[in-house]
Formats: C-alpha cells, structure tokens, sequence
C-alpha cells in the first residue's frame, strides 16, 4: 500500500509522536555525560539529575530571601501578564475586526491605518512604553496587546468578510436588525476563529513576555532566566525553558478542546491541528 | 386576473463596469404566479433574481413592487434560498427555523431563552413535520443530506411569510430522484400559501413541470467581435399551461447552447 494511505494505529502514532522527545532527550544525555568526563564540574550542559534537582529547589523549597517557592511565583506572575495582555487584545480583536469585517465604512477607515501600524516591530515601541508607563505592570501588558492585537484584529476581520455574503442576505431576509445580525450571526461564525486567533497569537505573546521580563522586571519567567544567567546557571535555564515550552503547549491544546466542546459545527468538517 | 400587478419591471438595464448584462427587460407579474427562470450560463438570469432580491441595483429601469418601489436593501417581504450557504452551519435545524422569530421577539439580543423558546419550538413543529425534518430538529446543517439541507432553507425562507419567494437554482446540486420529492414539495407549499415565485433553474424539463409562467433569457443582439457587447432580455415569455412542442424545443435549444466565448 501507498504510504500516503497507511494511517498509524493508536499505539504506533503514540510511539511516533514520542521517539522525537526521546531522542533529544537521549541525545542530551549523552553529549552531557561526554563533557562532564572531561570536567565533572561542567556548567554548560548539567546533568538531567542536577537540572532535577535544580527544579525541584525552585518549585518546593521556599526562597531563603523572600521565603517564597520562586517557580510558581514567577509562573503566576507570567501567566497573569500574559492572560491580560491576550485578554486586551481579544477584547480588541472582536470589536474592531467585526467593525471592520462587517461595515464597509469602518473597513476603509481603519484598516489601512491597522496594516500600516501592524508593520512596526513591538519591540521598538516598548522604549516607549517604558518611558511613558513606568517599568510596572502596564509597560509588559502593554507590549503584548500591541504587539498581538493588529494581527489578531486583522485576522478577526477576515474572518467576518469570510462569511459567505448568502448568509448575510438571508439574514435580512428573516429581518435581522444589523446588531441582530452581529450577536446571531457573526459572533457565532467568528468565535471559533478567533480562538484559533488567540491561539496564533499566544506564540509571539510569549516572546513579548520574556522580552519585557528580562529588560525590566523583579519577577516572572522570563526575569528569572536572565537573573541566573548570569551564573551560567543552566540547570535553572533549561528547565524554566522545558516549563515554559509545557505552560503555552497546555494552553494552546486547552484552547483547541475549548474550541471543539463549545463549537462542535465548526469542526464537523476535516481535521485541526 | 384584475387590479395592479404584484410586480412591475420597466426598461431594466444593468452593467458591470460598462460591460451590459441585462438590457431592455421589461415584465408584469400577478400576485401567485410561479415564474421559471431559465437561460444559457452567463445570460443574467441570477443577475435579474439578485435584482429582484436587492441584492444588487439596476443600472436603470424601474421596478414596483406591490405599487412601491423595490427596497434598497434586502426585507422580509422576499425571501430567498440560495443553491449554497442557505442555512446557518453554526444553528441546529430548529434553531434555524425559529431564527426569524427571535428577531421580532427580541430586538437586542435576537435570542429567546426558557419559556418563550420552548414556545417558538412548539410554533414551528408543524413545519419541521411538514419538511420531515423533525426526527432531525437537534442536528447541525452539516450532519443532514443536500436535499434535508434545502429542504431546511425552503422552511426557513417561508418563516417570514413572504409574498415573493426567490429561487436561485435551489435544486443544482441535488441528484435526480431527490429533486422529484423537492418539487413535490415546493409546489404543495406554494399552493397552500399565497405567494408569487420566481426560481431560476438550469433545468428546462423543470422549469416546465413547476411554473405556471416561463421566462427565457438570451441575447437578441450578437456582435461576433465582441461577445460581451450586448446584454440579456426576456426573449419568450410564455404561459407553460400551453406550451407548444416547437417553443419547447427553441427554449431547449437557447438554455443548452455554450455561450459564444467559452468553448
């Protein structure tokens, strides 16, 4: 048979989906075991043993500075940045990109002035925030609704213009008023979508996040890895950064279940990744 | 027949962008009629339903309906079912049903929740029996057939009870045995209901069996240089009650020619 025409059967695509994991890990193992040979006291790639260790410190044993357990204080501080941020522009996303998807005066507004302020990089911009928010909460938020929020809203638009013009008309025809239209029609249509959206848009909030972090911060994930980079302390860094990759994998997958309980005409048709 | 015509079409013109579809239509239609619509591809006939729905503006001409000019925009006096995207994917098929509904009820936010939901369901029961749907009134449009899907959209279109339904080739997509329950069907609801149809079809044997009133669109002018330099009119008009074999086979002859251009 085609290979294009074999499908792996349960226990073979999970075997499959966990040979790549295993294989880095293992490749780890081994190029850390060779440089420790050479120098027991390597910093570049610890031992898995010392990163476990490493870990466990910070997520069960109360810093002795502060007495907190820094792992989850760093992991709620980040996550509440990033669940705000994303929330802002979510919020931004359904109503401008249904504005702008829906009513044509709207569209030629605003959409030339999103396209060409969705072309600066966010980063540039944080300076800026900085300057004018302070180095609290708001500059961070900040940076990840702007730095999220044009292609979000852009891609909730389309979503909007998307909507076979058939629909649209039939609703006039049952006697939709147009904000009828908009919490019966439209917002159904363009959830599913912009959850997918939020999804798409997690992976640069995320790069926001540590950026804004790092640069100026007291806490967080993304602080916490360039405090002890100064150390070299890479039994801290890989594991924050596995951690990391774990937190957006969780929610991106929590969002896809999310999507298919509460959208289940959406994904009646064909697969989603 | 006495009194005005439901609706009245003068010296129709419209183009796109200087290149003519549609020129010279010019048509009275009575209250309860069921025109057919046919015509090659490309000739304007979906143009001309699109004009009646408001969907689109003529360039020039005048229409009335029932004494008043046509709507800028499209009302619940004309429903429409479209060959495609009909039904609302994302409703089940009684939510679909009362959809109409809920928009007169409740203006803010179009959704009815509890009593008065359950009120609109018992409503509509009789037309889900009516579409033999009921058995499918919790599913979404994607899990039910192509003929349960236009069946649903039919319904649907006659919620508001309209006293124009439009059809734009309803049936296109649906296999032969299934298009005879459909027609069966429409034409039982239009005789219960006080309505004046205009459906565009492909199918001239169709066209025949279901309107009272046939309507041909071809070019009457051809420029041999210039294929798109002449629009569409109504070419025959006839009453299909009596409909001579030779008419038969000249409208056969215009709905399956390939338009000059496209072979």
């Amino acid at each position: 048979m085609r290979i294009i025409n074999r499908r792996p059967g349960r226990l073979t695509a999970l075997a499959l989906g966990g040979a790549p994991f295993v294989a880095l890990i293992l490749t780890y193992a081994v190029a850390s075991h060779y440089r420790r040979l050479e120098n027991p006291s390597d910093k570049l790639l610890p031992s898995l043993e010392s990163m476990g260790s490493a870990f466990w410190r910070m997520a069960f044993e109360p810093d002795r500075r502060s007495g907190e357990l820094v792992l989850w204080a760093d992991t709620y501080d980040s996550l509440w940045r990033l669940g705000v941020g994303i929330g802002v522009s979510t919020l931004f996303a359904l109503v401008l990109g249904i504005a702008i998807g829906f009513i044509p005066h709207v569209r030629r507004s605003l959409a030339p002035f999103l396209a060409t302020f969705s072309l600066i990089p966010p980063i540039t911009i944080l300076p800026i925030l900085f300057i004018v928010f302070g180095l609290g909460e708001v500059s961070k938020i900040a940076l990840i609704a702007i730095g999220t929020a044009p292609v979000m809203i852009r891609s909730t638009a389309q979503a909007v213009i998307d909507i076979p013009r058939e629909m649209v008309i039939k609703a006039e025809t049952l006697g939709a008023s147009v904000w009828q239209m908009i919490t019966r029609l439209v917002l159904p249509q363009v959830l599913p979508r912009l959850i997918t959206a939020i999804r798409l848009g997690l992976v640069p909030a995320w790069i926001f996040l540590i950026s804004a972090e790092a640069i100026a911060s007291t806490s967080g994930l993304g602080y916490r890895i360039f405090l002890v980079r100064r150390y070299l302390a890479m039994d801290v860094i890989l594991p924050y950064v596995a951690w990391i990759a774990l937190l957006a994998f969780v929610i991106d997958r929590l969002l896809l279940v999310l999507s298919k309980r509460a959208f289940v005409w959406h994904h009646l048709e064909g697969d989603s990744l | 027949m006495t009194g005005a015509p439901l609706l009245s079409v003068q010296g129709l013109f419209k183009d796109y962008a200087g290149a003519p579809v549609l020129e010279h239509v010019s048509i009275e239609v009575d209250e309860g009629a069921f025109c057919t619509i046919v015509g090659a591809s490309g000739c304007g006939k979906s143009t001309f339903l699109r004009i009646l729905l408001s969907q689109e503006r003529p360039s020039r001409g005048e229409i009335l309906l029932n004494g008043a000019p046509l709507p800028d925009e499209p009302t619940p006096d004309r429903g429409i079912v479209f060959q495609r995207y009909s039904v609302f994917p994302h409703l089940t098929v009684s939510e679909n049903l009362i959809l109409a509904r809920e928009f007169e009820e409740a203006p803010l936010t179009g959704r009815l929740y509890g009593p008065a939901r359950a009120r609109l369901r018992n409503e509509i029961e009789g037309l889900l029996e009516r579409i033999g749907l009921s058995a499918a009134a919790n599913r979404f449009p994607a899990q039910l057939s192509g003929g349960m899907q236009q069946r649903l959209a039919i319904a649907q279109a006659l919620v508001k009870r309209p006293r124009v339904l439009l059809l734009d080739e309803p049936f296109g997509a649906l296999d032969p045995g299934i298009r005879l329950d459909m027609h069966e069907l429409l034409l039982g609801l239009w005789r219960e209901r006080t309505m004046t149809v205009f459906m565009v079809t492909h199918d001239i044997r169709e066209a025949f069996k279901l309107g009272t009133r046939l309507l041909v669109f071809d070019k009457v002018r051809h420029d041999p240089q210039e294929p798109s330099a002449y629009g569409a009119t109504i070419t025959y008009d006839l009453p299909t009650g009596e409909i001579a074999p030779e008419d038969l086979r000249k409208a056969e002859a215009i709905v399956n020619r390939v338009p000059p251009g496209t072979a």
